[in-house]
């Protein structure tokens, strides 16, 4: 059992009148506790079993504009005493910042709304056991299939967040997260690819059957792949690489890439970014939603925020420090975005395939190939040559690359978003990226 | 070193019997506990930053029935705790007869000395180091348009329970000090990134002002980069400099030779054991033994010592690396290769140093006998696909080769290849083996591990170049 709010209530208000006491002029404190039960199955066999407890306290403690911070995963009394005691001793030793602060109190959230993104639901090991039973039998259906790997993981979490302010808050969040990896082979080859679905709530977590079908599905038609030419080409992400686009912008308009100066978007807000037709939303009040929150890790309320209307650059992701050194007010970002995504295109799915004669649909990537410096990305790649609207054969061994920038202005969106993780993308294609292969 | 039980209303007898119980029908498992501290201090944007501190305690309970690994952890070092654990266990392994294997090899060869990096140096003296890092590089002129810099320090002490009683312990350094540094040109931004670290005190790193040449390097990279042009892309010769470039043979075949993966026989080369998967020449090892280097570990997370292993010898495939169950599943023995991020992690089997060991040529040869292609010298990440072999990694300085000379320098480049059929296309090994300067950590399964690399300059015919000239 996650221990509850009272306990966690009590570890920080002793964290935060120990700071007073031992001199610091303002501080806080995070407090959290996860629990988390997973099982997970290979080749239909109960494989390993994993039972995590996590306890861990955040504080951070100012002298004036002195600031600094200790973690630990040891709650007992003697041993806060001696941590806190260390980061006011630490603190005394820092050189100010003037821009270290809490947040202003006036932005911090007052009136906490239930987001409904905690299940109460318990799933014992036993039950785990069923799911995986039937999700690996649909995975291994297939004889191409020689490997699956599948887990079932629960989670549950609950924080409080205080500050000597007087904020004082915090939620209990679930997750369930079911997935699966599958091995295929041919006498040419050996590929693997999985899928994955994590709600908050488990009633609403894909069928097992499905996520099997789909597991075996995905690594079954990468089978035999060819390596292609070197050339221009148009690009298609699928939505599970598409996404990660959208983080890449993300981390680039952060205020920290920003206020020191380190990312390719500076001095971008109301420049034109994107196409005409891009539109991007940060949602933090979606019910149910997995990246859902009501105030940020400083406690400041987070309200919806439209990125990137037509197309052109309207915030940053602004937190108190780098707000401060901007001259911008904190807009509830620390720790960056919450439900993160590309509004829906015009066309389908199938008119976005359709769109070009050739182009290259990208299922995954490999590297770590995107510089938020200078905007440059070259990432190797895996996916399926298309002709004329049809998956010809699969593709591996090449690089895609070109430059942020460019491939911003690029874009088109089909219609088909959904949210089925924190950031999500419609399927996107990019025009005049180079492909390096042979 | 730590006495987990001091402050504790569970003694370490109670902890022996729980462990004895729970493990007595099972194959392998243990109890294992861990105190870290750590500690941050960032240097950024000509503040510092950030000083902050960690201390993390926990234990790891494992059990092991035939296959089957039944694993749980907790903060809480208690009876209450331990004994949950144990049910969590026992729920999971519900029917085991197996039999304890108690055997574990012996060693009194320690690679690194029994230290606390944190307490040598007191928190002014490295803000100091750090103010005069910055100092030094925004001395270097208008250009320098941001610096970062930062120390890691860290002390782990772990203790190893064994069913019966045996108890295998170890107190691990480490620390390391990495320099960034941007430049601007006529709007151009580029980075250049360096850093050094290992098992022993920072000023094993930093004495006699060390710290400057960490700085000039970082500097040199950037200037490098100030004067690249587009990267070509297509398949063409590649020469890799010593050292850090050494992750490629890290990604293309040090992920694939690890035990789990060849166990299930979802690696590339795991029906290659006894065959010839390198060029005659190519030789390359794991070494756990090498003093104070960050991939050392005198004994892994098991309790098994570390040791040199030879995995492709003269381009034939001898040895997979192991941990205990993925050894006792394959019938052979652990290579101490088992290790975990933290208690709260599951052991598998990891690289230490993977090196690649020196040959006959010079780096000079190789450059002459490139028509076209590319000289890597230093590379961010690397990636792998242990299924289908194709690994990647990022370029952070690579030069044109053009006609046996090495021309002007290159954008970041992805390099992409086979991992399997790589090390055939090595065509000239190099007599230069270096180290890499001790910054590497290897990802798997979300699990983060300290390791090193090694390499000589190596010739590779064919490799495709991620760039964007066509």
């Amino acid at each position: 059992m996650v221990k509850d709010q009272e306990f966690l209530k009590k570890k920080a208000s002793y964290c935060l009148s120990l700071a007073k006491k031992s001199g610091a002029t303002e501080s806080s404190v995070v407090v959290n506790n996860s629990v988390s039960e997973t099982v997970n199955f290979r080749n239909k066999k109960l494989d390993e079993s994993n039972r995590s407890d996590n306890l861990s306290v955040r504080i951070t403690t100012y002298i004036g504009k002195r600031k600094s911070t200790i973690s630990s995963s040891n709650l007992l009394n003697d041993n806060l005493d001696i941590l806190i005691e260390k980061c006011v001793e630490a603190t005394k030793n820092t050189p100010e910042d003037e821009f270290n602060s809490l947040p202003d109190k006036n932005l911090l959230a007052n009136n906490v709304k239930d987001l409904d993104i905690y299940d109460d639901t318990h799933i014992e090991n036993d039950q785990k056991i069923d799911y995986l039973k039937k999700l690996e039998a649909a995975a291994s259906n297939d004889k191409k299939i020689v490997n699956t790997e599948s887990s079932f993981t629960q989670n549950k979490s609950n924080f409080i967040l205080a500050n000597s302010e007087g904020f004082c808050d915090g939620y209990k969040t679930s997750s369930f997260t079911a997935s699966s990896v599958t091995v295929a082979r041919d006498e040419k080859s050996m590929e693997r690819d999985y899928e994955y679905s994590s709600k908050c709530f488990l009633k609403d977590l894909d069928d097992a059957d499905e996520l099997g079908k789909l597991a075996a599905n995905q690594s079954i038609r990468k089978l035999s792949p060819k390596k292609i030419g070197s050339e221009k080409i148009v690009v298609i992400f699928d939505k599970r690489i598409a996404k990660g686009i959208l983080s890449t912008f993300a981390s680039a308009i952060s205020s920290s890439s920003i206020s020191r100066g380190t990312s390719f978007l500076k001095d971008k807000i109301d420049k034109k970014v994107f196409s005409n037709k891009i539109n991007i939303f940060d949602k933090p009040d979606i019910l149910k939603g997995l990246g859902s929150r009501n105030f940020d890790g400083e406690g400041v309320k987070t309200d919806t925020l439209k990125l990137v209307d037509k197309g052109i650059l309207k915030h940053y992701l602004i937190d108190t420090y780098n707000g401060k050194k901007l001259n911008l007010k904190s807009n509830g970002r620390y720790g960056g975005t919450s439900n993160l995504y590309f509004e829906n295109g015009s066309i389908s799915f199938e008119d976005l395939l359709n769109s070009n004669s050739k182009c290259l649909y990208i299922t995954e990537t490999i590297g770590h190939g995107s510089n938020i410096v200078t905007g440059d990305y070259s990432v190797g790649a895996t996916g399926f040559l298309v002709e004329n609207g049809e998956f010809k054969y699969p593709i591996n061994e090449i690089t895609i690359a070109s430059n942020f920038k460019e491939m911003f202005q690029n874009i088109t969106l089909a219609n088909d978003l959904d949210f089925k993780y924190e950031t999500n993308s419609p399927t996107m294609m990019i025009e005049g990226m180079v492909v390096a292969g042979k | 070193m730590s006495n987990f039980f001091e402050k504790s209303d569970l003694s370490r007898k109670e902890a022996e019997s729980i462990i004895s119980d729970t493990l007595q029908k099972c194959d392998d498992g243990e109890l294992y506990l861990e105190n870290s501290k750590s500690e941050t201090i960032l240097l950024d944007d000509n503040k510092i930053k950030n000083s902050s501190y960690n201390s993390d305690l926990g234990f790891g309970f494992r059990a092991i029935s035939d296959e089957v690994v039944a694993y749980s952890h907790s903060n809480e070092i208690s009876k209450n705790s331990l004994k949950q654990s144990s049910e969590n266990l026992n729920s999971t392994l519900k029917s085991v007869k197996g039999t304890y294997n108690h055997e574990i090899p012996k060693s009194n060869k320690k690679y690194y000395e029994n230290i606390n990096p944190i307490e040598q140096k007191s928190l002014n003296e490295k803000i100091k180091i750090l103010n005069d890092v910055n100092d030094y590089l925004r001395s270097k002129g208008e250009k320098v348009k941001q610096v970062t810099a930062n120390f890691l320090g860290e002390q782990k002490s772990v203790e190893i329970i064994r069913s019966g009683g045996e108890t295998l312990s170890d107190v691990r350094p480490l620390v390391r000090f990495n320099v960034s540094v941007m430049l601007e040109k006529d709007g151009r931004k580029e980075t250049g990134v360096y850093g050094v670290g290992g098992r022993q005190s920072y000023d094993s790193y930093l004495r006699d002002e060390n710290w400057k040449s960490v700085c000039d390097e970082a500097l040199r990279i950037a200037s490098v980069n100030l004067e690249s042009k587009p990267a070509p892309a297509g398949e063409m010769k590649v020469v890799l400099g010593p050292g850090w470039p050494a992750i490629l043979i890290h990604e293309a075949v040090g992920h694939g030779l690890e035990g789990d993966f060849n166990r299930k026989k979802t690696s590339a080369f795991h029906n290659l054991m006894g065959q010839k998967v390198a060029s005659e020449g190519v030789t390359i090892i794991d070494d756990g033994t090498i003093d104070n280097r960050r991939g050392s570990l005198t004994i892994d997370d098991e309790g098994t010592p570390t040791e040199k292993t030879v995995l492709i010898e003269n381009g034939i495939l001898k040895n997979f690396m192991q941990d205990r169950l993925n050894a006792r599943l394959m019938n052979t023995r652990s290579t101490g290769n088992g290790r975990r991020e933290n208690y709260r992690h599951i052991v598998l089997p990891r690289m230490r140093n993977t090196m690649m060991l020196s040959g006959k040529q010079t780096q000079e040869e190789m450059i002459k006998a490139v028509d076209k292609g590319i000289f890597a010298v230093s590379f961010g990440g690397g990636q792998v696909d242990i299924t289908s072999g194709k690994f990647v990694f990022n370029c952070t300085e690579a030069y044109e080769i053009v006609n046996g000379k090495i021309g002007s320098p290159i954008k970041g480049a992805t390099l992409i290849g086979d991992g399997p059929s790589i090390l055939k296309e090595v065509s000239m090994v190099g007599n230069d083996m270096m180290m890499d300067p001790g910054i590497g950590t290897c990802g798997k399964a979300g699990q983060g591990v300290p390791v090193g690399v090694a390499q000589p300059s190596i010739l590779i015919n064919k490799m495709t170049v991620g760039g964007t000239k066509l």
